[in-house]
């Protein structure tokens, strides 16, 4: 079984997974890193969204082979407190109903404003509907971003 | 009837007993019986909390501990499924306690059927029915801090006040902190009675408190089932077979045995043949290929490699236990078809069905009508698509089971579980974990029982995931139905009859005693289920989730034929109902029906929408709430789009506001979006979708603008809030959408894919 050097939330993890293995299940097996979810293993619901290289992907559908020198973020790496201005927002507007997903939203919404300080709502849409919300937190999801981006 | 408990304060019965646990059962009338049972005090809830808190805290019964610190464990007996109990719940004990909201933790209880009652999430009722059980709690635990502090005080207990986890004696100028009076309450004996408070001197329930989880949430913990940990912990997956009506002939085991990481494949029964199921036993598949790795990845590519062989199942028999009663159940046999079931709904339609209820004589009604209209509606299958897949851990223990994941019943899977292993009920250990969605799916926990089979047999702990694809195809779905209403209208363009007839697989969802059953004088309603062996099961607002659509889509027409405005027509019905109702078997109160279109009307300024807003309403009773729904619908590049929603509730007492609201607005989300697309199909007796992609589910690109909710504000105990806000927002939008488009909607999903040119 190949060995990889990964980084993660800014650590060198040496890891054995067969080539073929997606990020996330190298991030939930063999790291323990669950906070990133399993939600369809086809890049449809976006609850398995880390940043690789600071952009958002869907590490359900990202191969543990195409990760080379890049850089990893988890949503338990996304800030040292939990205190990221998307986090403090979505505490702000008690987005989460059952949760599963918000993991997933952050990390779009994190990497969305990395990119684009001042999103519209298009820009904000276009980002996040990649991302599915099964208990319909879309309106706040949409206010945290907006408030999130002013602070 | 639903009668308005609005008694304000009151006092409440105990027997007495040194420690306690809280017992609220049932009555018989479905009431509630208030009592508190004293007895042996429940292990598991304080060992539990017991690691949680550095210092020791001091049970003071089981909902209740409090430490020296003055931090306060919250246990919540409900599962969470993202309606918040954790927060809520949490609220009505601190309440009563009179505690420092800032010192409260919540932790979620395991299932203990010794120390809580009905630790059941669903039907909207974990709110309703441990109101009282969770408000006595508090004063509980209250009441005896202050004897405690009586004694140590050598005062009147009536001379100490409680307030803000603070015990105070004026006249003595004596102080303690709850936290310091602790070990002395959990000495005290419980009382024979409390007092509960003026429901108008609520100073935590009505307000909104942050949810006790989110940071959890936000910062990625392992709250979920999915997320579970074990030492030695094997990863398990299933095989179902692919179509309903097939089971499992036989497999290539020996090769998937020999794959890279895989410990054992085998076929195995989540049930013995001679079981004799209940209600949530529903299960097509109870033989399945198992297999079990040592890594999620090296177990899903070993299913992708497995090659089966399936065969058809014949027509059967089965009798289930249906809450004590044993009916028998027809599975036929064959492959099903999503054109035939239309057909075979048809043709019962034409036939004879089922009468649940009839006043008046509707037949002369109809002949001498100036009026006919008559139309059929039609609901697909629908898959609950939970975010988080069905899983369950499980290990083995000595005579017994550990199992953790997420469930909405416990109760009832408790007992599936020991048939299966042959252990007795007391030997199986259930934890909770926060669910990612249940939607009533997690009712239906075979999971469970597959994950402890699954664990004996390897001999080692165990946690079985689902892909995607077994969760989407495996079953217990929304039923599909057919509802026909015919109605009658006179020369005055009053409703004079109404004749609802409802079929469906393998359920149908007419409410007989619903309305408009009360408002109108010759009425019949008619009902029949087809058999079929695609199982179905509870879907948020089972059966009101469609019949709101085919009636409140039926009265919008009927108002149009009438001329009336569609909220002065169900108006005028409600008022009937309330001065002279017809029968006395209506289960809604009319004025609280009325009232919450009344409650809309104003919000959304109905009466002053210009002419050019397509605008739509609609109102459902249902699980004791009343909820009514106007939703206006903008054309966006020849495309309706959803501008505005506007919710009214009756739900009574609302805990946790703005929780309450991020419910609703979820509800409103959830309804568009299953209304929109919301479908499965069938072919040959093979779920035609599996995943996400052919899957339509909501995103943020289809949400409406805006959602304004409302909430009447009375001092009605709570009722329910999960579903009531969900089944009037189908007929709101399919009500709106035919002012868009000038055609009425008589079948879901209404969104309909452009065909390709």
């Amino acid at each position: 079984m190949p060995t990889y050097t990964v980084t993660i939330n800014e650590q060198k993890r040496n890891i054995e997974a067969d080539a073929d293995t997606p990020l996330l299940w190298v991030l939930r097996d063999e790291l323990q890193l669950v906070g990133t979810k399993f939600g369809c293993g086809i890049a449809q619901c976006g609850a398995c969204t880390v940043h690789v290289n600071g952009s958002a992907i869907r590490s359900c559908s990202f191969p543990i082979s195409a990760i080379g020198e890049s850089k990893v973020t988890t949503i338990e790496g996304l800030s040292e407190n939990g205190d990221h201005p998307v986090q403090q927002a979505w505490l702000e507007y008690d987005v989460a109903q059952c949760g599963y997903c918000q993991a997933g939203q952050i990390m779009s919404a994190a990497a969305l404003l990395a990119q684009n300080a001042n999103p519209d709502d298009a820009a904000i849409t276009s980002a996040m509907s990649g991302n599915i919300c099964r208990c319909g937190t879309y309106g706040r999801i949409k206010s945290a971003i907006k408030t999130a981006a002013k602070s | 009837m639903n009668s308005a408990t609005q008694n304000l304060a009151s006092k409440l019965k105990t027997s007495l007993g040194r420690r306690s646990f809280l017992k609220a059962g049932a009555a018989a009338g479905g009431g509630l019986m208030i009592n508190f049972s004293w007895g042996v005090v429940p292990t598991d809830a304080g060992d539990a909390a017991a690691g949680m808190i550095p210092d020791q805290p001091f049970e003071l019964n089981a909902y209740l501990l409090i430490a020296s610190s003055g931090e306060i464990t919250a246990m919540v007996p409900n599962p969470e499924f993202g309606q918040n109990l954790m927060t809520s719940m949490p609220m009505i004990l601190a309440e009563e306690l009179d505690a420092d909201w800032k010192s409260i933790t919540a932790k979620q209880a395991n299932y203990d059927a010794r120390a809580y009652e009905r630790q059941f999430t669903g039907g909207s009722q974990s709110i309703r029915r441990a109101w009282q059980s969770l408000r006595m709690a508090g004063a509980s635990a209250r009441h005896m801090l202050i004897q405690a502090a009586a004694q140590q005080w050598q005062v009147p207990a009536g001379e100490i006040a409680a307030k803000n986890s603070t015990l105070t004696h004026a006249k003595s100028d004596k102080q303690s902190s709850y936290g310091a009076m602790a070990a002395a309450a959990s000495q005290m004996p419980t009382p024979a009675e409390v007092n509960l408070k003026d429901k108008n001197s609520f100073k935590l329930i009505g307000k909104s408190r942050h949810n006790q989880e989110g940071q959890k949430i936000v910062t990625g913990q392992p709250l979920f089932g999915i997320d579970y940990q074990a030492e030695g912990m094997k990863i398990a997956m299933i095989e179902h077979p692919p179509a309903f009506g097939k089971t499992i002939e036989s497999a290539n085991l020996d090769e998937i045995k020999k794959m890279s990481g895989i410990v054992d494949a085998f076929i195995f029964e989540s049930m013995k043949p001679d079981y004799q199921k209940n209600y949530f036993d529903t299960n097509a598949f109870p033989r399945l290929i198992a297999i079990v790795g040592d890594k999620t990845w090296q177990v899903m590519k070993a299913k992708k490699a497995l090659k089966a062989q399936w065969k058809d199942l014949s027509s059967r028999t089965e009798t289930m236990n249906a809450f004590g009663r044993e009916v028998s159940v027809t599975i036929p046999g064959g492959l099903e078809n999503t054109t035939d079931h239309g057909k075979k709904m048809d043709q019962a339609l034409a036939g004879k069905l089922d009468t649940l209820r009839e006043d008046g004589d509707v037949k002369s009604a109809f002949d001498s009508a100036e009026t006919v209209i008559e139309r059929t509606y039609r609901a697909p299958y629908l898959a609950h698509n939970t975010l988080e897949p069905m899983n369950f851990f499980a290990q083995i223990t000595g005579d017994g089971v550990h199992v953790a994941g997420p469930l909405q019943a416990p109760v009832f899977i408790q007992d599936t579980l020991a048939s299966r292993l042959g252990i007795v009920k007391d030997k199986i250990h259930i934890e909770f974990t926060r669910m990612g969605g249940g939607f009533g799916r997690r009712a239906y926990s075979h999971y469970l029982v597959e994950a402890a089979v699954i664990a004996k047999q390897v001999k080692a702990p165990v946690k079985l995931i689902y892909s995607r694809e077994d969760d989407m195809t495996m079953g217990i779905y929304r039923p599909s139905y057919t509802v026909r209403i015919k109605a009658a209208l006179d020369k005055d363009n009053k409703l004079v009859a109404y004749h609802v007839s409802g079929v469906g697989l393998a359920e149908h969802c007419v409410h007989e005693n619903r309305f408009p059953a009360g408002a109108v004088d010759n009425y019949l309603a008619e009902g029949k289920a087809i058999d079929s062996n695609i199982t179905i099961g509870a879907f948020r607002a089972p059966r009101s989730n469609f019949m709101a659509s085919a009636e409140q889509s039926f009265l919008d027409e009927l108002a149009e034929a009438a001329g009336e405005d569609p909220i002065d027509f169900r108006l005028a019905l409600l008022e009937r109902a309330k001065n002279n109702p017809v029968g006395d078997n209506n289960d809604y109160d009319p004025a609280r029906y009325a009232g919450v279109l009344k409650l809309v009307r104003e919000k959304s300024d109905w009466d002053a929408m210009p002419n050019t807003t397509h605008k739509g309403v609609a109102a459902y009773f249902c699980h004791n709430s009343y909820a009514a729904q106007v939703i206006t619908v903008k054309r966006r590049e020849g495309e309706p789009k959803v501008d505005k929603v506007y919710s009214a509730l009756d739900c009574g007492i609302v805990v946790n506001k703005d929780s309450a609201i991020n419910m609703v607005e979820g509800a409103v989300i959830d309804g568009i979006g299953n209304a929109l697309f919301g479908e499965m199909t069938f072919t040959n007796g093979v779920p035609d979708k599996k995943n996400f992609d052919r899957y339509r589910l909501i995103r943020m690109n289809e949400m409406p603008n805006s959602i304004d909710v409302h909430f009447v504000d009375n001092s009605i105990d709570p009722t329910g809030l999960g579903e009531p806000p969900f089944p009037p927002v189908f007929p709101a939008l399919a009500n709106a959408l035919y002012q868009a488009q000038g055609e009425r909607l008589y079948q879901q999903p209404y969104f309909k894919p452009k065909k390709p040119s």
